[in-house]
């Protein structure tokens, strides 16, 4: 396998080879494009959450936020994430584990159908949990009989919830377990090692980075989730609101500054994952590069 | 060794000395099936148990058929969009040396961060009629918010990582010497780019194209405030299952969640092809 190659910033190099770079007017064009383009669809919305956030001062701001339905938005949207990312975090263990560690038949499909729920629509998530367990489900009369509910309640949210961010943790361990490969757990397991003993202080040391990684996504997406949710809620308020439906409940009661006051405190969720996500990068990115090495 | 494996012929898995195999194999399949499986094959029984006049009849409606257009067609529009600007920003981010690089960088992930809802109602208020962008484009005549421009709008911010993620990384591969090779050999600049260099990176931008495509063709969270919802001209295919689903007509909101999958399918199958044409072609 070749060295990683990490091309580091050198002027005088850059000098020396003109040839293989654009003249500085080409540069200055597409850099002046590209920086427009961003500009544009990335910060103006970022800036414009704040600035209708705090639009009416600080104070409305602080009011609109401490709102007992708000707070039970922000509560339930903690509780959901609470239970969805731990779920899949065992589910991309165990299955980067059989994945990557195994040669076996069928690896590929199996790969293929982890990352199906990323080219489904959200609505549809939602959607199939209705026809699974609405009151005109099969399973809809008996639910009602024994007063489980799923549908309009906790359950299917969180449901609706692991369904739309099952793939996150997986599809970040797998590539990065199948990159270490074997060596180190048949070291550690001919040494005496049991098997829960090389998972804990041989491959989970190896892959959290990663884990830490998978598990940022995961959560962001949990707590963002919009169109899944939205289906299966049923927008009851104060209870079956997870904080993104609140918001537009908000935002459709002409309620602006309320709306985007819960809206920023989803972006800035969103900020910490980014700068969390570019500091692991930082060190991930380094880890891989170890592991290669070796 | 060789002769062992020759000996045993086909067998599901290969021998090895890891353990846990049947343990984490069984529960991902059985988490698989519960979660993902069983939940969509319900939807194929549902739809299957239409009956195909049934399901003919409510897929080619009239306002299903509009939808579906419009869903795929200003995703098609959006992600066209995101192709040459993403391409564009993935370049200059590899290449070019400016202040704040890594800020800019970590900044593209953004629409993957911010949730739906959020973008929605960040990118309505601001192409609204009276908004910071939507007022000098009301007076050049240009209505975006509460049109099928909006929902391009929307798409193009939801689709942008996907293309510069899958391009920047082929990018960053490039070996020079091919770009020196070129230009000693007397290539313009132009010509090397053209000739050399995006022959290499089509593969990754016709994946990001697809990838950008395909979920946007599922948007539902940043659309629906921006598009005004108008029936037949700014109505996405899944605010129409949604709205069918309110009417409590199940039997619909199947359907149109049938077809608009099959499509997704599709997508995902030629998705991988790609990938692993390109794979073979440049891995």
């Amino acid at each position: 396998m070749a060295d990683p190659h990490i091309e580091t910033y050198d002027p005088e190099h850059e000098a020396t080879s003109a040839a293989i770079t654009e003249s500085r007017p080409a540069r200055a064009v597409l850099m002046a494009i590209a920086f427009v383009f961003l500009a544009l669809f990335l910060v103006l919305p970022l800036v414009v959450v704040f600035n209708q956030a705090f639009a009416k001062g600080l104070e409305t701001y602080l009011t609109s936020l401490n709102d007992g339905d708000t707070l039970s938005a922000i509560r339930l949207t903690l509780i959901v994430a609470a239970i969805s990312v731990p779920l899949n975090l065992v589910f991309g263990l165990a299955a980067s584990w059989a994945i990557a560690k195994f040669e076996f038949k069928g690896k590929a499909f199996l790969t293929t159908l982890i990352d199906l729920p990323f080219s489904v629509s959200p609505v549809i998530s939602g959607l199939v949990y209705v026809l699974l367990f609405g009151a005109q489900s099969a399973l809809g009369p008996f639910l009602k009989a024994h007063g489980i509910e799923i549908l309009f309640a906790v359950p299917g949210i969180v449901l609706a919830t692991v369904f739309v961010t099952f793939p996150f943790v997986a599809r970040e361990l797998i590539p990065l377990m199948q990159e270490q490969g074997t060596g180190d757990e048949e070291a550690a397991l001919s040494l005496g090692a049991s098997g829960w003993q090389t998972f804990w202080y041989v491959t989970l040391p190896n892959i959290k980075w990663g884990l830490l990684y998978g598990v940022l996504l995961c959560n962001a997406r949990a707590m963002g989730e919009f169109g899944a949710v939205s289906v299966v809620s049923g927008h009851i308020r104060g209870q079956t609101n997870t904080m993104p439906l609140h918001v537009e409940i908000l935002y459709n009661e002409y309620n602006a500054v309320g709306a985007f006051a819960v809206a920023s405190l989803l972006a800035g969720l969103a900020l910490v994952t980014l700068v969390l996500k570019t500091v692991l990068e930082m060190r991930y990115g380094a880890e891989i590069a170890a592991t290669r090495g070796h | 060794m060789s002769n062992a494996t020759t000996r045993t012929g086909w067998r599901f898995r290969q021998p090895s000395v890891i353990p846990g195999f049947g343990l984490t194999l069984g529960f991902s399949l059985a988490y698989l099936t519960l979660i993902i499986l069983i939940p969509l094959s319900g939807l194929a029984w549902r739809s299957a148990a239409l009956g195909w006049a049934d399901f003919w009849r409510i897929a080619l409606d009239r306002r299903t058929l509009h939808a579906l257009e419009i869903s795929f067609g200003t995703a098609l529009i959006a992600a066209a969009v995101n192709v040459v600007f993403g391409t564009i920003v993935a370049w200059v981010l590899v290449r070019y040396q400016f202040p704040g690089r890594r800020i800019v960088d970590a900044m593209v992930d953004l629409p993957f961060a911010l949730p739906t809802a959020v973008a929605g109602i960040a990118l309505t208020t601001l192409y609204a009629p009276n908004g910071w962008l939507g007022k000098p484009l009301m007076a050049l005549g240009i209505k975006v918010a509460y049109s099928p421009l909006g929902i391009v709008m929307a798409l193009i911010f939801i689709g942008l990582p996907f293309v510069v993620r899958t391009v920047q990384p082929i990018i960053e591969e490039i070996d020079k010497e091919v770009e020196e090779a070129a230009a000693t050999l007397g290539a313009s600049r132009f010509q090397t780019i053209t000739r050399v260099l995006a022959p290499g990176l089509l593969p990754a931008v016709v994946t990001g194209f697809a990838l950008a495509f395909a979920r946007g063709v599922g948007e539902y969270g940043s659309v629906i405030f921006i598009a005004g919802n108008l029936p037949n001209i700014s109505e996405i295919a899944p605010l129409l299952i949604v709205i069918r689903l309110e009417e409590y007509n199940y039997a619909a909101a199947t359907a149109i969640a049938a077809v608009m999958l099959a499509l997704s399918f599709l997508m995902l199958f030629v998705i991988n092809l790609l990938q692993s044409w390109s794979r073979k072609r440049y891995g």
